[in-house]
């Protein structure tokens, strides 16, 4: 009988309304969390697994020697290499291959690689325009790292106390 | 078992009682009843060094942990292989053993598949107790085939050994002491024993990798198939690793029965060959000269055209010996059906006489395993070493076990072991040498001589010394007289075959055939001889051998896996056939210059690893393998070509789907087939003139590296062996040219490079001369199957040598 009368009451002042109003009000004047990306930008971890890159030595020399640890520690076999032995007794790649649709930037790559060569960069704001631009070449994957060397070895550096 | 029985020993083994002959060793027993105990040095086809401690095991009531290589077993004996001091032992081992290794494995080929990276996982500590400077090894260059990486090397000395032991030449040795040890060859030079990429095999890290398949792909990502070799009559037992489908390397698989452990250089590296510049990707047809690639059945109708438009006896076919059991029975079969009766293999066989009276197949006659039995050996015309290096290596082992070896060769060969009798001359005299061998034979056992041989019997002169060779087979229980390729590429083949059929008869010992390719029994089986059907039937029509087919020009030659100027005894005459014939039909992986100018339609056909099928070996075993790696291009399996060619040419019968149809068809014929080699020895011999005072005569059998289209290809293997290309004489008859401090085989004035003209024939080549000692007077070695011996006459035959 209480109940019936009570809940007759609630519904005529509309006391429901007003209470979840009341947690939409109390946000109203809290500090605010959401930042304007793009023009704002979270804080970000060196640790951070974006974009790959193929590092080089400071003289130019690249470093990855195409051992292929990376390619067998891939958990979602997004990693192609094919290498071959060069005039001066080293092995190199001749294809490295990433296939950006298949990585899931776990970083098990850039943790296998004995001699740092392929790296996650900070980098995760990318797109590809075209069907098959997905995969990324040696080439790119190169190009990439030597764009962004000095952060990357920022980055590198900054984690390396908790290697 | 009771302890008073002395056959058996009880031991035990972490708790697990194990029955074990007494005296062998700890680590053989375990390694029986699978208890695994990590060993480097241990290699159970070698000696026992126990010089790399990593076999320590605890062992009841000894004072310190023993060696399990080592360590013979005791009735009684408690081990255990796990226990603390074990392991501790163990790991201390390890830690010294990796101080002075490096840690490069991610640049490592043998990364992944390395015995010191899989026990260091098990054994090593994560962290080194070594501070002071790591040792460095300046890297040796062995040659082509192998590659060195010095500073890797734990010292196990298995290299040495297997030199010493196995090779039967001391190629590796160790220099220095202590942790200044080192393992190289003395001098700086190549290795050059037939089997020395075995220490590839047994190293147990990578300080001895494969050159030639030098980082193309890590140990981890080749799809491994096991597979036959096809270059000696063994077939030897490999697996073949494939990278993307592409073959990579080849490494030796186990059969105690054929080849134990081991493979030769020619097995492990020919696979290069399947990737030569000249594969043919699409069937061809040349139409007014020009070539046009077609589809596959526009060239298969085009080849049915050209094989109906004629009769019959104008068609001759000639397959190679290294071609399958299917490939080789599907041709003869659909042939035959079409009614030509010209198709042989043994292109490379001058003296055809008799051919009907042998046997089913050539065949050793005995198992392989069983030539270590043997007590004396008679090799006739049979560089064994070379040609068969995994007879060979039996034959080592009965040598060392006190065999009497002897031989008759137009050279005197290098061999690994020592040759008890050994008679040299030209290859003419060689028939007159082994006739006193066969008539002390016939004198000894008391035997009448039959009138054939009497001619040749009187005159030749027995001395007392010739009686030796009939003595020691006659005295010998089990003994054998083998027929290596130098005899079967031998104008008088016929006679050296009578003759040593005559003293095996007469000696109570067993005839046995050496054929120089992988498939020779296969080929006589599938019936593609003239005078036999499959499974040694007699033939309805008696076709014209290779000889004939190839000295009379006929209208329509069908090929299949041959290069006609490097495969048959006579290139010149070869090429003069072909230029005048009016059709070529090549089934072939190749297609060389030669073959393109000479050639009408090429069927590409799928190379080595590509195929399935079998290949039966001397003994008589068939051994089938399945393809590994992707065929090139367009080309398909041979067998697969010469089905739908049977379909097209509507023979019955031809509704194979796999290669296995085929091979269990033929095996159901031949079941009743033995391998007894029957040979008529009422004296049927090939008269030979002797050789002229003013030429040379020519030695040409088959180079080390020059036998079929793969291994020609293989561009290490062909690096590695340049004396194949060159023309060997003494150095008294180079001397008699007017020329003098020669390089010679042995490297010496190796610098000098002499190029002189060979004429054979009509035609002259410029080659390279070399010196051999081992030569004969009047004699000149020119291997066939080589490049320059591509443009010259018969392997046999006068040669004229200017300077």
């Amino acid at each position: 009988m209480i109940r019936s009368i009570k809940h007759f009451i609630k519904s005529f002042t509309l006391f429901e309304l007003f209470q979840g109003l009341g947690v939409t009000g109390k946000y109203l004047f809290k500090r605010k969390v959401t930042i304007q990306y793009p023009e704002q930008k979270t804080p970000m971890s060196p640790r951070f697994r974006g974009h790959h890159a193929l590092r080089r030595y400071p003289n130019g020399q690249e470093r990855c020697i195409a051992c292929k640890l990376c390619e067998a520690v891939c958990p979602a076999l997004a990693i192609d290499i094919e290498m071959e032995e060069r005039a001066d007794g080293t092995r190199r790649t001749t294809k490295y291959d990433i296939d950006f649709f298949k990585c899931i930037y776990c970083g098990f790559c850039e943790e296998a690689c004995p001699v740092d060569a392929i790296v996650e960069t900070h980098i995760f704001e990318y797109h590809f325009e075209e069907r098959g631009k997905n995969i990324i070449t040696k080439e790119e994957l190169l190009a990439f790292g030597d764009k962004h060397e000095s952060e990357i070895a920022k980055r590198k550096a900054a984690d390396a106390p908790y290697k | 078992m009771s302890n008073t029985d002395k056959q058996f020993v009880t031991i035990t083994i972490n708790d697990k009682e194990i029955e074990a002959v007494p005296g062998s060793m700890l680590i053989d027993v375990a390694d029986k009843s699978d208890i695994h105990i990590p060993r480097f040095c241990y290699h159970k086809k070698l000696s026992v060094a126990a010089n790399c401690r990593m076999c320590l095991v605890d062992v009841e009531k000894a004072p310190k942990p023993l060696p399990a290589c080592a360590t013979p077993v005791n009735e009684g004996m408690v081990v255990w292989t796990k226990s603390e001091r074990a392991l501790t032992a163990q790991k201390d081992t390890m830690e010294f053993l990796l101080i002075n290794h490096p840690l490069d494995c991610p640049i490592c080929d043998q990364g992944g598949e390395c015995e010191l990276q899989d026990l260091s996982m098990e054994f090593g500590s994560g962290t080194s107790n070594f501070h002071e400077m790591k040792r460095v090894v300046v890297d040796k260059d062995i040659g082509e085939l192998v590659a060195t990486e010095m500073t890797r090397c734990i010292q196990c000395t298995r290299c040495v050994r297997f030199g010493e032991e196995i090779a039967g030449m001391r190629e590796m040795g160790a220099t220095g002491r202590g942790d200044r040890m080192e393992i190289g060859t003395f001098v700086e030079k190549s290795l050059d024993s037939e089997i020395s990429g075995n220490i590839i095999d047994i190293c147990p890290v990578g300080a001895l990798t494969a050159k030639p398949s030098r980082y193309h792909s890590r140990a981890w990502e080749m799809m491994q198939t096991p597979s036959i070799a096809s270059h000696d009559c063994v077939g030897s037992n490999v697996k073949l690793h494939t990278f993307k489908k592409k073959l990579v390397r080849v490494i030796a698989a186990e059969n105690e029965d054929i080849n134990e452990c081991w493979i030769s250089d020619r097995d492990r590296f020919s696979y290069q060959g399947v990737y030569a510049d000249d594969r043919v990707e699409k069937p061809m047809i040349k139409y007014n000269g020009i070539w046009k690639e077609v589809d596959w059945s526009t060239a298969l109708d085009r080849t049915v055209e050209k094989l109906t438009e004629v009769s019959a006896k104008d068609i001759a076919v000639l397959a190679s010996a290294r071609a399958t059991l299917e490939e080789l029975y599907l041709l003869q079969k659909s042939m035959r059906s079409i009614g030509v009766a010209n198709i042989d293999h043994r292109l490379r066989q001058v003296d055809f006489n008799d051919q009907e009276s042998s046997g089913a197949y050539p065949s050793l006659g005995m198992k392989i395993a069983d030539i270590e039995n043997l007590d004396s050996i008679l090799l006739v015309g049979s560089n064994v070493r070379k040609e068969q290096p995994m007879i060979n290596q039996r034959i080592r082992k009965a040598a060392l076990n006190g065999a009497k070896i002897m031989c008759v060769n137009p050279l005197e060969l290098d061999f690994n072991y020592d040759v008890d009798a050994q008679r040299v001359s030209n290859p003419v005299e060689m028939i007159k040498t082994l006739a006193i061998i066969a008539k002390a034979s016939y004198i000894l056992s008391k035997t009448e001589i039959p009138a054939g041989l009497n001619d040749l019997f009187t005159s030749v002169r027995l001395n007392k010394a010739d009686k030796v060779f009939a003595e020691n087979l006659i005295a010998s229980k089990n003994s054998a007289v083998f027929l290596g390729s130098i005899s079967m590429q031998h104008p008088g083949y016929s006679t050296l075959r009578a003759l040593s059929k005559a003293i095996a008869g007469n000696t109570g010992s067993t005839l046995a055939y050496l054929s120089g390719a992988s498939n020779s029994a296969g080929a006589w089986l599938a019936g593609v001889v003239p005078h036999q059907k499959e499974a040694g039937q007699k033939a309805d029509i008696i076709g014209k051998n290779a000889g004939e087919m190839l000295s009379k020009t006929k209208k329509v030659y069908m090929l299949l896996d041959l290069e006609l100027e490097r495969d048959s005894d006579n290139p010149q005459q070869a090429k003069a056939a072909m230029n005048q014939a009016d059709t070529i039909i090549a089934v072939t992986p190749y297609a060389n210059k030669t073959l393109l100018s000479l050639a009408d339609i090429i069927l590409p056909s799928a190379a080595y690893a590509e195929t399935s099928g079998t290949y039966v070996n001397a003994e008589g075993t068939w051994q089938s393998f399945k393809a590994a790696a992707k065929s090139y291009g367009e080309a398909r399996p041979a067998w697969k070509i010469l089905r739908v060619l049977g379909n097209k040419l509507d023979v019955k019968g031809f509704d194979y789907v796999s290669s296995k149809d085929v091979r269990n068809e033929l095996q159901g014929l031949c079941e009743n087939v033995n391998n007894e080699n029957p040979v008529s020895v009422e004296g049927i011999y090939t008269k030979l003139d002797d050789v002229t005072s003013q030429s040379l005569y020519r030695i040409g059998n088959v180079g080390e590296f020059s036998g079929d289209s793969l291994v020609r290809r293989a561009t290490a293997l062909q690096k590695s062996n340049p004396e194949q290309n060159a023309v060997q004489l003494n150095a008294k008859q180079a001397a008699l040219l007017g020329l003098k401090d020669l390089p010679t085989v042995d490297n010496e004035h190796a610098e000098k490079e002499v190029m002189v003209d060979v004429k054979q024939g009509e035609v002259v080549v410029s080659m390279p001369l070399l010196i051999n000692d081992n030569i004969p007077d009047k004699c000149a070695l020119l291997a066939s199957g080589t490049k320059s011996s591509s443009l010259l006459g018969s392997a046999f035959g006068e040669i004229e040598i200017t300077a």
